[in-house]
């Protein structure tokens, strides 16, 4: 501790420099603490205690096949399930078409699969007895000023309806609420419509539903449920795969886009030009003191005290752009999503990336700090001293 | 008083690339406690490079330095930096304080090395700058100071540990003729109240009548020891 004056007033010899440095540390441990929060969130999909009791059924060929809704009441029937619901994509656009919102047809059920979710029971009433009706999650309704009562516009980017058009028109019934007030659920942010409607109105995939939810009684039973229900479409036409909530996520997800080869791949190549970056600063600085730290070594701090001191200077200037870089992810991310309404989920950045983010100020700050550290422990004090 | 430094024999041999240099040949010499010694020479003579061995900042080719009874040609690294710390006090020609640090904090530097605390480093790093007649300058940094004045405080950094042997390399080399009288004042009453023993290089035959003998060296070797 009795050095830190020293390391301190060393970080701040060249004060645009230090500023400089520190503002490209900050950004790339912003940009860290953001994406890996999203990383994070993408991997924990699914891994809710609810989400254990449930499996999905979806073709075994591809997402995009159908199956038929008469596999519903074969699938009740599997020892170990206690409910079956059913929904299928449905691709709404409100007012723009790039104004995508998850909208899905479900069954009546549909609902009752997810308790991290809630709706009044009249509202719920509402929504059976309405054909047209829709639950809009609460953050959709915040967002575009929706109430119950309310028609709504939306445009099928795949369906049309009755009399050919991809324009559809429903009524707003209900809200769809987190169950907890703090928790955030997909559905908060996305419509559910009555599959008998959908159903009815389009002419394409009458009688077949996109995927099965189905809730076991007992999570530890799952395995064998799950192969009970593909066992049911083995040799047919139909045949089904059927998986955890969890592992269905991770395989929609990285049908998408693997999240966390992305996130790693734009990290290493940030982490990459940091390492250059400091490395070239902390060796300018080392240079540039050669005489002090040859006084320093004159007047009896040992060699393995000057290269403490250097690799010390480095890491606190890592450690300083990158705590300040967390932490203003850690602010910035939920204020991004209180500014959307919760739209874009930025998590505010989770215990685990804090350790690999202080994990990694460290390792960058020890890596480039390692030369010029090496360079000072070596310096011949009379050379130095000369100037050579 | 007895001999605090005393060479036998002392050589130091550089090599540049594939060639030898000898810089130092066969160097005896006997410097009591509480003398004040100034080296002159023309320019590679050696002096610096006897001042560095004295003081512990380089090691001889061949020959025996010993200072205060210790054999510091027998030191290693770590052990002769330790030497250093305890026992010699360094005044540069550029006086090479830390920019960034002030007055005070540059004196405290030496004591970092110590158990001391961190009020007791303070004090005495006051006291040493009163010594030198700038403790109103403790909270300036050398930039805000003028080379007369950095150099003195280069001295309370000097003595802040108290060594027995201060080493000064060109002390006044870099200060106008009346900063240098002030510096070398200083250094005699460092010298004659406080009992330092002090061996300066100087070219300045002006500086080196504040020291009490003066040996001359040309091309490594000692030619000749008057008494000022």
């Amino acid at each position: 501790m009795k050095y830190l004056h020293l390391i301190w007033a060393a970080l701040w010899r060249r004060k645009t420099r230090t500023i400089l440095t520190l503002v490209s540390i900050l950004a790339a441990f912003l940009l860290f603490g953001m994406l890996d929060g999203v990383r994070t969130s993408f991997a924990n999909a699914g891994k809710s205690a609810a989400g254990a009791e449930r499996l999905q059924t979806g073709s075994k060929l591809s997402f995009i096949e159908t199956l038929p809704q008469s596999l519903q009441a074969r699938m009740e029937q599997v020892p170990g399930v206690k409910m079956v619901a059913y929904a299928n994509w449905f691709g709404g656009a409100y007012q723009d078409p790039h104004n995508q919102i998850f909208t899905f047809a479900v069954s009546d059920n549909y609902v009752d699969m997810y308790p991290e979710v809630a709706v009044s029971p009249a509202e719920r009433k509402a929504f059976e007895q309405t054909r047209t009706g829709v639950l809009v999650g609460d953050l959709l309704a915040k967002k575009y000023h929706w109430k119950v009562g309310d028609k709504l516009p939306l445009q099928s980017n795949i369906f049309p309806n009755r009399d050919g058009s991809k324009n559809w028109s429903f009524d707003i019934v209900g809200v769809i609420h987190a169950s907890k007030p703090d928790d955030k659920q997909m559905l908060q942010g996305g419509i559910l419509m009555h599959w008998k409607y959908f159903d009815e109105s389009n002419p394409y995939n009458r009688g077949r539903v996109g995927w099965y939810v189905t809730r076991v009684n007992d999570a530890s039973q799952s395995d064998r449920v799950a192969n009970a229900i593909d066992a049911l479409s083995a040799n047919s036409d139909h045949e089904t795969r059927t998986m955890t909530e969890q592992a269905a996520m991770a395989q929609w997800i990285k049908q998408m886009a693997d999240v966390g080869f992305i996130v790693v791949s734009i990290m290493g190549a940030v982490f990459f030009t940091l390492l250059l970056l400091t490395g070239n600063t902390m060796a300018q600085a080392v240079r540039e003191r050669t005489s002090e730290l040859a006084v320093l070594k004159t007047i009896g701090f040992s060699s393995v005290s000057v290269l403490g001191l250097v690799l010390a200077e480095s890491v606190a200037l890592v450690l300083l752009g990158g705590v300040l870089g967390l932490g203003l992810a850690a602010v910035l991310g939920p204020l991004l999503s209180a500014g959307t309404g919760g739209m874009v989920s930025m998590p505010p950045v989770p215990a685990s990336s804090w350790a690999i983010g202080v994990a990694l100020m460290l390792a960058i700050g020890l890596l480039v700090g390692l030369l010029p550290a090496m360079r000072a422990m070596r310096l011949n004090i009379v050379d130095a001293l000369a100037g050579r | 008083m007895g001999n605090l430094i005393e060479t036998r024999d002392l050589a130091k041999v550089y090599t540049r690339g594939k060639q030898k240099v000898e810089v130092l040949h066969h160097i005896d010499l006997d410097i009591a406690e509480g003398d004040f010694l100034a080296l002159m020479g023309p320019s590679g003579s050696g002096k610096t490079t006897l001042l560095n061995l004295i003081g512990g900042l380089d090691t001889p080719s061949a020959g025996i330095i010993s200072v205060g009874g210790q054999r510091i040609d027998q030191l290693g690294a770590g052990a002769l930096a330790k030497w250093r710390a305890a026992n010699v006090g360094f005044v540069f020609q550029f006086y090479n304080l830390m920019p960034m640090l002030s007055a005070q904090r540059n004196v405290e530097l030496p004591l970092l090395l110590t158990r001391l605390s961190s009020a007791e480093r303070r004090q005495r790093a006051s006291i040493a700058l009163q010594l030198v007649g700038l403790a109103d300058r403790a909270s300036h940094k050398p930039t805000e100071l003028s080379g007369g004045q950095q150099q003195r405080v280069a001295i309370a950094r000097a003595i802040v540990s108290d060594p027995t042997l201060l080493v000064c390399d060109e002390p006044t080399g870099d200060l106008d003729r009346q900063s240098a009288e002030d510096v070398l004042g200083l250094l005699r009453t460092l010298n004659r109240e406080h009992g330092k023993t002090i061996v300066m290089v100087t070219h300045d035959p002006k500086a080196a009548e504040y020291a009490n003998h003066t040996l001359h060296l040309d091309k490594g070797t000692l030619v000749e020891q008057a008494i000022a």
